[in-house]
């Protein structure tokens, strides 16, 4: 097992298993996000819920921090191992004549999702967690949501994060089933077309509840 | 037509190399890729150059020898071909084409367009084949009945001439569509499955050592394979993996 999770085909598939979680959170946040569309009070309690429950703050949550940062490291990790296999570059290259830009630039759109996530940590879960676990005070998160929201440059922000994390996604969530094994010929197809409906579903639904606050707000 | 080519030269391993111009002309259509450029070196030798080094064989797409990276694709601007197989008719009069080798650390360039794929047959040794006892009562592989699609996807995966035109291409330089190849021919069959799990986990663990990147499904290599490989194999290679060490 050792062999398995240092190789280079180890490193691949648990890049796609975390990658598989990462996408099944994407979808449960959004679900959550819009709840903060349809009543504040539904936001709050789930919120609340969220926030103070036993299994998802002990036991999901650091299942989701350790799928990050695996993801992250190692994908890091990987960009650089790949660029230290070719140090002599081609003088003329057409990578553009055989593969997508979205599956060469993954790290460019990944990093920008990073950056986005530590500052997405900055504005909501390090106050949630110092309200809920250091002053004891109580939170209103859907005003916390919406006071960020007023400001165009911040939606602006995000709606830059959506887009990479699409960019993203578009090749990722096919990839991930190439790592795990999974190729067919009958299923791939559709399986793809899921998969850009997701990549691009997805980061469109966050956007429509950023949207929808800063809209409220003007 | 007349063409202007511009040729990586490096004159041996430590060399730095550089793209050196040569205009040609009349150059037919109907020449080979490889053709145009004997006429390049022989004018080269009649003039008392160095003649521009670089691999061949069959010169019919199927030793895999002929690596060139054509104005930044493998194996040319074709598809489904090797650079023997290349037809200069692809071009147009006037055109100015880059050559140069295949390049990945894994493959050191040896002088030109001539680089050492030796990691390659390492790998291939490394578990790409099956012990058979030849002693004269060999059981005819005829004898075992296989399903037609089992046998049409392994002999697919074995038209893999080891080019390397995937190592090349991939931007990682992962030979992980050679490697999925040469595991999944075998894998496919059952003469492969009495060495199945060494073979897989000991191919990769060559390919590691030889310091090829990792894959990122870009599927860049299976556009410029010569030969059609399918990314497929790679899946097939993985699930292998993945069973041979649970
Ligand atoms: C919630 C956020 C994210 C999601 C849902 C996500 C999802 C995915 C998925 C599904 C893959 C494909 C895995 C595979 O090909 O086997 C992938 C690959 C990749 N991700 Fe992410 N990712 C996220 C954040 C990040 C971040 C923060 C980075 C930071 C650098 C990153 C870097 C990469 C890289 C470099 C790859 C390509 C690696 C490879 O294919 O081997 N990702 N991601
Ligand atoms: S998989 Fe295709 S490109 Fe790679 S070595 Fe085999 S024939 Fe050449
Ligand atoms: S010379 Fe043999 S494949 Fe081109």
């Amino acid at each position: 097992m050792s062999g398995f999770i240092t190789s280079s085909i180890g490193k691949k598939i648990l890049m796609a298993l975390s990658g598989f979680f990462l996408m099944f959170f994407l979808l449960q946040h959004l679900i959550i996000n819009f709840m903060s569309v349809i009543s504040a009070d539904l936001f709050n309690e789930t919120s609340e819920f969220m926030g103070t429950n036993p299994l998802v703050q002990y036991l999901m949550q650091p299942i989701l921090f350790f799928g990050i940062i695996y993801h992250l490291v190692m994908g890091m990790r990987l960009d650089l191992q790949n660029r230290k296999a070719r140090t002599s570059k081609y003088v003329m290259n057409k990578p553009g004549e055989n593969s997508s830009w979205m599956s060469r630039n993954m790290i460019i759109t990944g990093i920008t999702i990073l950056l986005f996530i530590a500052l997405h940590m900055v504005d909501f879960f390090f106050p949630t967690i110092k309200a809920h676990y250091i002053t004891h005070e109580h939170l209103d998160s859907f005003q916390m949501v919406a006071a960020k929201f007023t400001n165009p440059v911040y939606f602006g922000i995000y709606t830059l994060a959506f887009i990479a994390l699409a960019l993203h996604l578009l090749h990722g969530f096919q990839s991930s089933f190439q790592s795990v094994g999974f190729n067919n010929k009958k299923y791939t197809p559709t399986l793809k077309k899921l998969g850009n409906a997701y990549a691009i579903l997805i980061p469109f639904g966050y956007f429509v509840v950023a949207a929808f606050h800063y809209i409220n707000s003007l | 037509m007349d063409l202007t080519l511009k040729i990586w030269r490096q004159k041996g391993p430590e060399d730095k190399g550089g793209m050196v111009t040569y205009p040609i002309s009349n150059i037919s259509g109907h020449m080979s890729f490889l053709e145009m450029i004997d006429v390049l070196n022989e004018e080269l030798i009649n003039k008392g150059d160095e003649p521009v080094a670089f691999d061949h064989d069959c010169r019919e797409g199927i030793c895999g020898m002929c690596s060139m990276y054509i104005n930044g694709e493998a194996h040319g601007p074709d598809r489904g071909v090797t650079t023997c197989q290349l037809h200069m008719r692809m071009f147009k009069d006037g055109d100015t084409i880059h050559i140069e080798p295949f390049r990945s650390d894994s493959f050191p360039v040896i002088k030109d367009l001539v680089v050492d794929r030796s990691s390659f047959e390492r790998i291939q040794q490394a578990g790409g084949f099956i012990s058979v006892n030849t002693s004269g009562n060999t059981q005819d592989a005829n004898s075992i009945p296989i399903g037609k699609e089992d046998a049409d996807n392994a002999m697919d995966a074995a038209t893999c001439i080891g080019c390397g035109a995937c190592v090349a291409t991939c931007k990682n330089s992962s030979a992980m569509l050679f490697v999925g190849a040469k595991v999944a021919q075998y894998s496919l069959l059952p003469q492969g499955q009495v060495e199945a799990k060494d073979r897989v986990l000991n191919m990769v663990k060559q390919m590691d050592l030889e310091g090829f990147g990792n894959c990122t499904n870009t599927g860049a290599c299976e556009v410029e394979c010569p030969k059609g490989i399918s990314l497929k194999n790679i899946a097939i290679m993985n699930t292998e993996y993945l069973k041979a060490s649970i």
